[in-house]
């Protein structure tokens, strides 16, 4: 008997991708030398994914290149089923992107409240939403400074607050823990799990703190000369090993 | 040099020195306020400026024959139309300019030098080409003409006190823009740190041609404040443009009292000198004091205290 083959849906268009942000196959150069060399990623809603790895490795790279700020070479980046690869800065934004840098990168000659206002451009809104303050009570007792006489960890809340006015689905945080005293690093690692549970937003965290990492993120990957080396979830991670690629 | 006036005829001539000064402080401030936005926000020295200048004059020179030959009637408000006109003018050529050469060339803060430079000498030749190589006047309106009698020997002329009055609407329109509206803050952000402006999704592209645009209507307003203290021709504008630039370096760059104080200063002393020297040596002491000034401050007059 005769019978009709269904044809096969062509393999990328996928109406449901689960992964809210998917990276496929990315490579990214600074000029003629290649740092990232065919990354895969996918980060599920609500997740919270710390990339690990040394100094050089190609943490901020792969942040740099996520977020536009570095074009990719080859490759593939998609927020929420977009693809965003070959948009600007900003138009992810739109998308659903947001970048806490590393050195936090504060607009220093702009109050606290305009540097957050910064951050409602594509949304369109015009006052800073109370649920931000709400989160980091410091910025609102803070509102009329200007951002570059804050310190180390209010700065810090200020990228993060400053992010999350977009709305984003994946924030993206590139060593947030740096120059920052411990106590404020536990903290930290509070508030970020706090966000992830009131927005459902997934959450990418590029780090060299262990104990951070271990405290916040659902599941690790280790970065090495821009390759993934290792991935493990939380719950079986081998600490030892990882520990291990870490160490210089 | 002032032994052969008596102390009362010093002061009427500090006074009125003083205003021709203020006069000139008024084309210096909109000049620099523009160059100093496209400076500080893009790091472009745009040296076709005092050209975006003369557009504004020149179209000041169109719309006033324009309003003479037609609408007679409307002429004595021409001017507040030629000022509107100026501004968009001198924006829209901006925008074109930033759009078709200069976006280009951000990278390269030198070949814009260069480009600009270049453009400078092609505006030159279609203004001359166009309007001719003889300077043109604009006609006032009869308001305008005459001064006020302040004391026997002091006068102050309308026009100047006219001058004035814009500029400081357009320094406080300015002043306005960057520091409470919402594109000023985008503004500050992409001058501040371009790459996390658009991070926090900042459309760096589109601010930098507004503010191009912005900077050059500022130009073409100034342009229509010249008209009142000196002739238009092709050339006018490489006057104003060397003096420019030093108000800019001066005040600091990026700092709008700095700009304000410099404008000041610079045009006060120049103004004043004048009277008693020749204009060449009133402009050699003037730069003498600002290199000397600059060797001491770098940075110029103003600058903010925050960590970077």
């Amino acid at each position: 008997m005769l019978q009709t083959v269904p044809a096969p849906p062509p393999p990328d268009v996928r109406p449901t991708d689960p992964a809210m942000l998917a990276i496929r196959g990315l490579h990214a150069a600074y000029g003629q030398s290649e740092v990232l060399h065919g990354l895969d990623i996918a980060v599920a809603p609500g997740e919270i994914v710390a990339v690990m790895g040394r100094n050089g490795m190609g943490k901020s790279t792969l942040m740099k290149t996520l977020m536009g700020i570095l074009p990719a070479t080859f490759g593939t980046i998609a927020v929420d089923g977009h693809d965003v690869t070959g948009l600007k800065s900003h138009a992810r934004v739109a998308r659903g992107l947001a970048y806490v840098p590393q050195g936090r990168m504060i607009f220093s000659t702009m109050t606290v409240q305009e540097n957050i206002e910064t951050g409602l451009t594509v949304t369109g809104a015009r006052r800073v939403p109370e649920d931000l303050y709400a989160m980091f009570p410091v910025l609102l007792e803070m509102k009329g400074r200007r951002g570059g006489n804050l310190s180390g960890g209010q700065q810090q809340q200020l990228a993060i607050a400053r992010a999350l006015a977009s709305r984003p689905k994946v924030l993206l945080l590139d060593e947030p823990t740096e120059g920052i005293q411990p106590s404020i690093i536990r903290e930290m690692g509070r508030t970020l799990k706090a966000i992830r549970d009131a927005r459902g937003l997934s959450i990418v965290v590029s780090e060299q703190v262990l104990s951070f990492a271990l405290d916040v993120a659902d599941r690790v990957l280790v970065i090495e000369n821009g390759a993934i080396v290792h991935e493990s979830p939380r719950a079986d991670i081998d600490e030892a090993q990882v520990a291990r690629f870490l160490s210089v | 040099m002032f032994g052969d006036y008596s102390l009362g005829d010093l002061g009427a001539i500090f006074a009125m020195q003083g205003f021709a000064g203020l006069i000139l402080f008024s084309v210096y401030l909109l000049m620099a306020l523009g160059l100093a936005i496209i400076f500080g926000q893009m790091g472009v020295i745009n040296m076709a400026h005092g050209e975006f200048m003369i557009l504004g004059a020149y179209v000041t020179y169109l719309c006033s024959t324009f309003f003479q030959s037609y609408l007679p009637g409307l002429f004595p408000i021409s001017f507040f139309v030629a000022m509107g006109l100026a501004f968009l003018a001198s924006g829209a050529l901006g925008m074109l300019v930033e759009w078709g050469l200069i976006r280009f060339l951000y990278k390269r803060p030198l070949d814009t030098l260069l480009a600009t430079w270049g453009l400078s000498l092609i505006l030159q030749q279609a203004y001359r080409s166009i309007f001719g190589a003889r300077e043109v006047g604009v006609e006032l309106p009869a308001w305008l003409i005459g001064s006020v009698q302040v004391t026997d020997t002091i006068e102050v002329p309308i026009n100047g006190l006219f001058v004035m009055a814009v500029t400081l609407l357009i320094t406080g329109a300015v002043a306005l823009l960057i520091f409470r509206s919402r594109f000023g803050q985008q503004m500050r952000a992409v001058m501040a740190n371009r790459a996390m402006a658009g991070a926090v999704g900042i459309d760096t592209d589109k601010v930098d041609r507004t503010t191009f645009g912005l900077g050059c209507g500022i130009a073409g307003v100034a342009g229509s404040a010249f008209t009142m203290i000196g002739s238009t021709g092709p050339t006018s504008g490489q006057l104003y443009i060397v003096d420019t630039f030093l108000i800019v370096v001066f005040g600091g760059a990026a700092s709008l009292v700095g700009t304000i104080a410099s404008a000041f200063s610079i045009s006060q002393t120049q103004s004043t000198l004048e009277f008693f020297l020749s204009g060449s040596m009133a402009k050699v002491l003037t730069l003498l004091a600002v290199v000397g000034i600059l060797m001491l401050r770098p940075q110029g007059l103003f600058t903010l205290k925050v960590r970077r």
